[in-house]
């Protein structure tokens, strides 16, 4: 069963700008999906519509096999969402602003409650239950948003960039308590900019650019587009004083005992390892560093431009001839 | 939803809203209290007392019923308005937005507190005129029924102020021109008998003169427009008020596009 089927979503904004221009996206009952695409690409108008804060020009979004048009509230009470900006009250205390919610999709007090002790303890804001919200770090202002969008255990969690301007420790948190929603069973689409957090959690992914759909596939396969790798190695010797001239790969000397190596996927280290202990230098340690999907993603996008380009001019090249 | 889920949901709002207002009761309640006691002193007694009786009242009983209108009119509006703007200013609107809560419960929501804010305020003014003036009530139901009709029609009005502003200006435009000078040309200080012809004709134009005058009768048993014509046209503009706000809120004007 999809959780979400998104044809052909259009939107133009009342000020002209043509913000969605077909949007397609199916996304399966239980994933982890990124929805990736540059500023602007138009994910957040996406995520709007489905939510029901904007109204769409055309297409047709599903949510669990209910239409959003023909039966808005069913498909609504499916969704919990985190949006991009901070879109409570500011004045609120922070428990409040989770009972309200909860009591606009009918979930009666006592029970409301109960539902954000609970969030609020997972989510480590417990000890801010009645601070004004404003008070809050952003940090943790993402975290009250996420503990809203869950308040009325939704199927389908939609996050808006959850952790821009959160600090690396409190988004590794997030990360775990995102996984183990996921792992209970929420399907969960994400939107971000840190890639290492669409590699780390997901599992399918679309890229959106210029209001289309330009890519929707499996994170691995989407791995395995790679060409290159980056590595980074850690040395028992100085190597200031060595000339590394390697080939087929580069070689970035990051500190005395520290080197970052770009290579083809197709190609091994071993050649690496082997001209570095003719110097008598050996390789203590190393890791993978995951700034690929950046890259990559830079590149589809690229070549999605230049094919648009050229079917552009090739059209036109067919329509002279015919002339 | 279900009927009982609804219930939660209006339930929900209409508590916030009344504890929006009740919370900063400093600058909500007491202000009109206040001011009216001015009015009461200044008009009703110093200016008053120079005025001869009209209709068989004197010039403090004949002003009471406007008063208290007034600042139920003013009221209303003012917390539906400031309430409905702020959360679109702050975007907090958005989590009604994204629930299933129908938005004839939004408006009936926003709405009731409106109309607590104006019974409340309402009540206080009132109990403020009773230092002033020893009025027999005539019609309590009459007086009760033109006195909620009031407050309904001026919070849905503030809805719709609300979903049009676009600043903080905005929500201020409508009260100072056009909702205060109607109210003050609505008969509070005066009988429109005591105006020549034409203003007379001009004046009954005025929605406003329609509700003072019936909640006048309702109080003081007098008024200057026939009580059936008057609640006619208050619960015209209170139909046509609430499906246009409804309507506004289908489409997502002003919000979501
Ligand atoms: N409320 C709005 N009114 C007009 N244009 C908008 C509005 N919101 C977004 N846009 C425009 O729509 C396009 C897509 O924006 P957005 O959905 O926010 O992209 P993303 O979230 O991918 O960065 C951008 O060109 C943006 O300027
Ligand atoms: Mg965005």
């Amino acid at each position: 069963m999809l959780a979400l089927k998104i044809s052909q979503l259009k939107k133009c904004y009342k000020n002209g700008t043509e913000a969605l221009k077909g949007v397609d996206l199916e996304v399966e009952k239980g994933d982890f999906f990124a929805l990736l695409g540059p500023n602007g690409a138009g994910k957040s108008t996406t995520i709007s519509i489905i939510s029901g804060l904007v109204n769409k020009s055309s297409g047709k979004i599903q949510i669990f096999d209910t239409d959003i048009d023909h039966e808005p509230a069913l498909a609504k009470s499916y969704i919990g969402l985190v949006p991009q900006e901070f879109n409570f009250n500011q004045f609120e205390p922070v428990q409040e602003i989770l009972i309200n919610q909860a009591g606009y999709y009918g979930i009666n007090r006592t029970a409301a409650t109960e539902r954000a002790r609970q969030y609020l303890q997972q989510l480590e804001l417990w000890d801010k239950r009645n601070v004004m919200a404003r008070e809050l770090s952003g940090g943790m202002k993402r975290r009250l948003m996420i503990a809203r969008a869950l308040i009325h255990q939704p199927k389908l969690l939609i996050l808006d960039e959850p952790t821009a301007g959160v600090d690396i420790e409190i988004r590794r948190s997030m990360w775990d308590f995102l996984h183990r929603i996921n792992q209970q069973g929420t399907t969960i689409i994400l939107t971000t900019h840190y890639l290492e957090e669409a590699e780390s959690l997901c599992k399918n992914i679309a890229i959106i650019d210029h209001g289309r759909t330009i890519e929707s596939t499996s994170m691995r396969k989407l791995l395995a587009q790679l060409t290159m790798e980056t590595f980074i190695l850690y040395l028992d010797k100085h190597t200031s004083t060595v000339p590394l001239d390697i080939p087929d790969c580069e070689i970035r000397i990051i500190d005395d005992q520290t080197l970052e190596v770009d290579i083809e996927q197709s190609n091994n280290l071993n050649h690496v390892f082997e001209a570095l202990s003719r110097h008598d230098i050996h390789v203590l340690s190393m890791r993978n560093k995951s700034n690929r999907l950046e890259q990559l993603f830079m590149h589809l996008v690229d070549k999605n431009r230049n094919n648009k380009e050229l079917a552009a001019a090739l059209i036109q090249t067919a329509q002279e001839t015919c002339d | 939803m279900t009927f009982n889920e609804k219930l939660t949901a209006y339930k929900t709002i209409v508590t916030k809203e009344y504890l929006r207002f009740i919370r900063i009761w400093i600058q909500t309640v007491l202000p009109p209290a206040i001011t009216t006691a001015l009015y009461f002193v200044i008009f009703g007694e110093l200016i008053g007392s120079q005025i001869s009786d009209i209709d068989g009242y004197s010039y403090m009983d004949y002003i009471v019923p406007g008063l208290i209108l007034m600042s139920v009119i003013t009221n209303s509006y003012a917390n539906v308005v400031s309430s409905f703007y702020s959360a679109k200013f702050q975007r907090s609107i958005e989590e009604l937005l994204i629930s299933p809560t129908p938005n004839y419960l939004i408006l009936a929501g926003f709405v009731s507190g409106g109309v607590a804010r104006g019974l409340i305020v309402g009540l206080v003014v009132t109990m403020v005129a009773m230092f002033f003036s020893d009025f027999q009530v005539h019609s309590l139901l009459l007086s009760f029924t033109v006195f909620l009709l009031t407050a309904i029609l001026f919070s849905i009005a503030g809805l719709i102020n609300a979903i049009y502003a676009k600043s903080f200006d905005d929500i201020t435009i409508i009260p100072t021109f056009v909702l205060t000078p109607l109210t003050y040309l609505g008969g509070i200080f005066y009988s429109i008998e005591m105006l020549p012809q034409f203003w007379q004709n001009i004046s009954l134009i005025n929605p406003i003169l329609y509700m003072i005058n019936s909640f006048r009768y309702g109080l003081l048993g007098i008024s200057d427009t026939d009580i059936t014509t008057a609640l006619i046209i208050i619960i015209l503009f209170i139909t046509g008020l609430f499906s246009f706000a409804l309507y506004l809120l289908n489409k997502g004007i002003g919000i979501k596009n």
